[in-house]
């Protein structure tokens, strides 16, 4: 910026920028900044809505609670798939050929967490809990959802460079950026058990 | 079997060729991964929008003037056409002219050429931005003609207008237009990923974070500030969608939910929205203003620490859009502290760029006019919001033709003079050709001195307690005296004569563009690394092998070791 002397007239030629992060996994992280402040929006709105309920019932009169109990299991077996994906990268970085398996535990793991959501949403809807019941049960669709959808989305990307892998052409930003994401369901979701179930 | 394998040879070779090959029309201008191109489907999709923005603040202000006319090429307008007219004004005029002109446009236009990059980091998902940009304009504007019309619950969208058809009687309306938002905002998400990362990654050698031109910065700031604010009200508008389609309960109070959430959630990303905008428009003033008064821009390192102090700050204003809301009072105070200490770091970028001009050698070209009239008309946007902030002027001004004016003073400025200005400064690079100075003048003069007839007029309606959202005052006969009527008056005919201007601005590029004079590379011996390639730039920006190198800053203008007065980033001495 400041100016430069009369004397020195030619300047070395500088060298090329060596970016600290690769594009694809900063490329994410934005991306994933952007999902916090989504879900931080859902989560305002809920905190909001839970206390000004009327005579502080939450759940509200007449609707069932949530199962704090086998939710908790639940969330554990997503803890444990993103502790695996841990140890997939760092497998990966000694022997891309021995990641194969952790990150087949990892989704199956995942897909696990989905599944049982799924049946968990079967039978909270034949106890009587809708999006259209109560304020309580919209939020819970409409959080559990979105994080749900996001979980798919993960996986989709996770079972895609399991694939890639297979074939022996995965590469470590690749690997980095889907982790990423999948990190960012796995964390996300302590918060919002904290927040909607208990 | 010699033969394929040298065929093969030829391809990989042809593969490894940099996509410098021939494309065809459509590949080279619909589906184009080249930035360029990009920015240029960014900004004639974004003027077409405006000219739709204009023909509706057209047929609204002539309701207003001369109530009940039927209106020349529209015809007679009924109260709901009237609300969905100005809804769709305002949510055109912010996310479909001032977002994809001001930054995905000139964001993907200029931030690889300042840089030095031959293209963004992900050429294919720009490309995506862009095609999700062009559905979510076309769902908007199939929401005008569905039945029931177009949504008529302001481009705030306010539940529990908005979340039941009962109340806004267009079911369809309403959510077409809802689903055209988010949509839009999904493009910006796409593009702005892109402008953070090239930033970061992309640079040409030696630009270190100091040397990046000051548009760049902003453009990138803009981006990082839209980001974070977008995710609630994305969470928001969900929301409000389902309570639209599926029912549900969000923003009702009969059923446990609470209407002013939305306006937290809406104005949280909304007042961010402001400045996602105005740092982009002022990055492009201090470039031209730089140029032009040939001196180095005063301050750059301030300049862009206030732009970020600007952002941090502009996520704690956003209840001052809700003073009259039934907001607790003790919150209002701490608001109109923070909105007034907002206004302190973009004081001091208006003072820089009066420093920048300061002893200069100023040219007044049509790009130096614009600036310069960017400087006095926000001044007078800025000044006016004040009187909004306080917490206590506001309980009287809320929802008054001063709070319309007050916002048009800072829009105006940002969306149409920050375009414009930035136009027809690097309509040479685009094009390749000059623009006429002449028309230019005339066309600049014509827009600036109607548009302050058009809102003066408006402040000293508000200040007489005229309320905005009024279809025929001829409806409330004590407020309706003669002395207003011919205010409003004054205003729809400076807003006539503005609109025929534009005229002049069309047939200004059609004909420069067709016959005007060859540019040259840097026809206005200015700094920055878009002005050592081509014009208009080839695809690529430069040869493969001959990509820019920087040794200084953007603005080494008038140094007194050099017998030019410009000294240009990419030369070594």
């Amino acid at each position: 910026m400041s100016a430069k002397p009369a004397t020195q007239l030619t300047a070395p030629r500088p060298s090329k920028l060596k970016p600290a992060i690769p594009s694809g996994v900063l490329g994410v992280l934005i991306f994933i900044f952007t999902e916090i402040m989504f879900f931080s929006g859902l989560i305002s709105a809920h905190t909001i809505v839970k206390s000004q309920a009327a005579g502080q019932m939450w759940p509200p009169y007449g609707q069932p609670r949530l199962p704090v109990g086998e939710t908790a299991l639940n969330s554990l077996a997503l803890l444990v798939s993103g502790v695996v994906l841990v140890f997939t990268w760092f497998a990966f970085k000694r022997d891309p050929e021995r990641a194969r398996i952790p990150l087949l535990i990892s989704i199956a793991l995942g897909l696990v967490f989905v599944g049982f959501q799924g049946v968990e949403w079967v039978a909270l809807l034949s106890e009587g809990l809708t999006m259209q019941s109560s304020a309580y049960g919209g939020f819970f669709y409409l959080i559990v959802g979105s994080h749900a959808i996001h979980a798919v989305g993960a996986l989709i990307a996770l079972i895609w460079a399991y694939d890639r892998s297979s074939k022996g052409r995965l590469t470590s930003t690749q690997l980095g950026t889907v982790s990423a994401f999948w990190y960012f369901v796995v964390l996300v979701w302590p918060v919002l058990y904290w927040q909607v179930y208990l | 079997m010699a033969d394929t394998l040298v065929e093969v040879q030829k391809q990989e070779i042809h593969g490894q060729d940099h996509e410098h090959h021939d494309q065809g029309f459509v590949s080279k201008y619909i589906f184009s991964t080249d930035h360029k191109i990009i920015g240029m489907q960014y900004m004639f999709t974004g003027m077409l929008m405006a000219v739709i923005g204009g023909y509706m603040a057209y047929v609204f202000r002539m309701q207003l003037a001369f109530p009940g006319i039927s209106v020349p090429g529209f015809g007679q307008v009924s109260p709901g056409e009237y609300n969905s007219l100005i809804t769709n004004h305002g949510s055109i005029m912010i996310f479909w002219v001032a977002m994809p002109v001001l930054i995905a446009a000139f964001g993907n236009f200029l931030i690889p050429l300042m840089i030095g990059a031959d293209d963004m980091v992900f050429p294919r998902i720009n490309r995506l931005s862009f095609q999700v940009f062009f559905i979510s304009s076309v769902v908007l504007l199939i929401s005008l003609f569905v039945e029931g019309g177009g949504f008529g619950g302001a481009w705030t969208s306010y539940p529990p207008l908005s979340a039941n058809a009962d109340y806004n009687q267009t079911q369809l309306g309403a959510s077409l237009w809802l689903i055209a938002v988010a949509l839009e905002f999904v493009a910006f998400l796409l593009g702005g990923i892109n402008f953070i990362t090239t930033l970061m990654n992309s640079r040409a050698p030696g630009m270190k974070a100091y040397d990046i031109p000051m548009v760049c910065w902003m453009i990138v700031i803009a981006s990082i500030l839209f980001m974070l604010s977008v995710g609630p009200l994305l969470a928001g508008a969900v929301m409000l969608l389902f309570d639209q389609t599926l029912n549900t309960g969000f923003y009702d109070p009969a059923r446990g939910g609470d209407p002013i959430l939305w306006q937290h959630l809406f104005w949280f990303f909304g007042h961010p929205e402001v400045y996602v905008v105005l740092l982009p428009a002022i990055g492009i003033t201090v470039e031209v203003m730089a140029t032009f008064s040939r001196k180095k821009l005063f301050g750059y390192k301030l300049v862009l620490y206030t732009a970020v102090a600007t952002g941090v700050l502009s996520f704690f204003v956003w209840a001052h859009h809700q003073f009259i809301a039934g907001i607790d009072p003790r919150m209002a105070n701490v608001f109109t502290v923070t909105t007034l200490l907002i206004s302190v770091p973009i004081a001091e970028m208006l003072f820089v760029m009066i420093a920048t001009l300061y002893g200069g050698s100023i040219t007044l070209t049509t790009p130096m006019l614009w600036a310069l009239s960017f400087l006095a008309e926000f001044l007078i946007g800025g000044v006016t919001g004040i009187f909004l902030g306080a917490s206590g002027a506001d309980i009287y001004f809320h929802d008054t033709y001063f709070v319309l004016a007050h916002f048009h003073y800072t829009f105006f400025p940002i969306a149409i003079i920050g375009t414009f200005c930035a136009f027809t400064y690097w309509f040479p690079k685009m094009f390749g050709k000059m623009m006429n100075e002449t028309l230019g003048k005339i066309h600049f003069w014509g827009t600036i001195i109607p548009f302050n007839f058009i809102f003066i007029p408006l402040f000293v309606l508000g200040m007489g307690g005229q309320h905005r959202r009024i279809y025929n005052f001829e409806h409330f006969p004590e407020i309706a005296g003669p002395e207003y009527f011919q205010l409003r008056e004054i205003a729809t005919i400076a807003l006539l004569i503005m609109l025929a201007f534009q005229a002049v601005f069309f047939f200004n590029v059609v004909m420069s563009w067709w016959k005007g004079e060859d540019a040259g590379k840097n026809p206005w011996k200015a700094n920055t690394l878009e002005w050592t390639t081509d014009s208009p730039a080839p695809h690529g920006n430069w040869p493969v092998e001959d990509l820019p190198t920087v040794y200084r800053g953007p603005y080494e203008y008038g140094h007194p070791d050099r017998e030019e007065d410009y000294w240009p980033q990419n030369l070594p001495g």
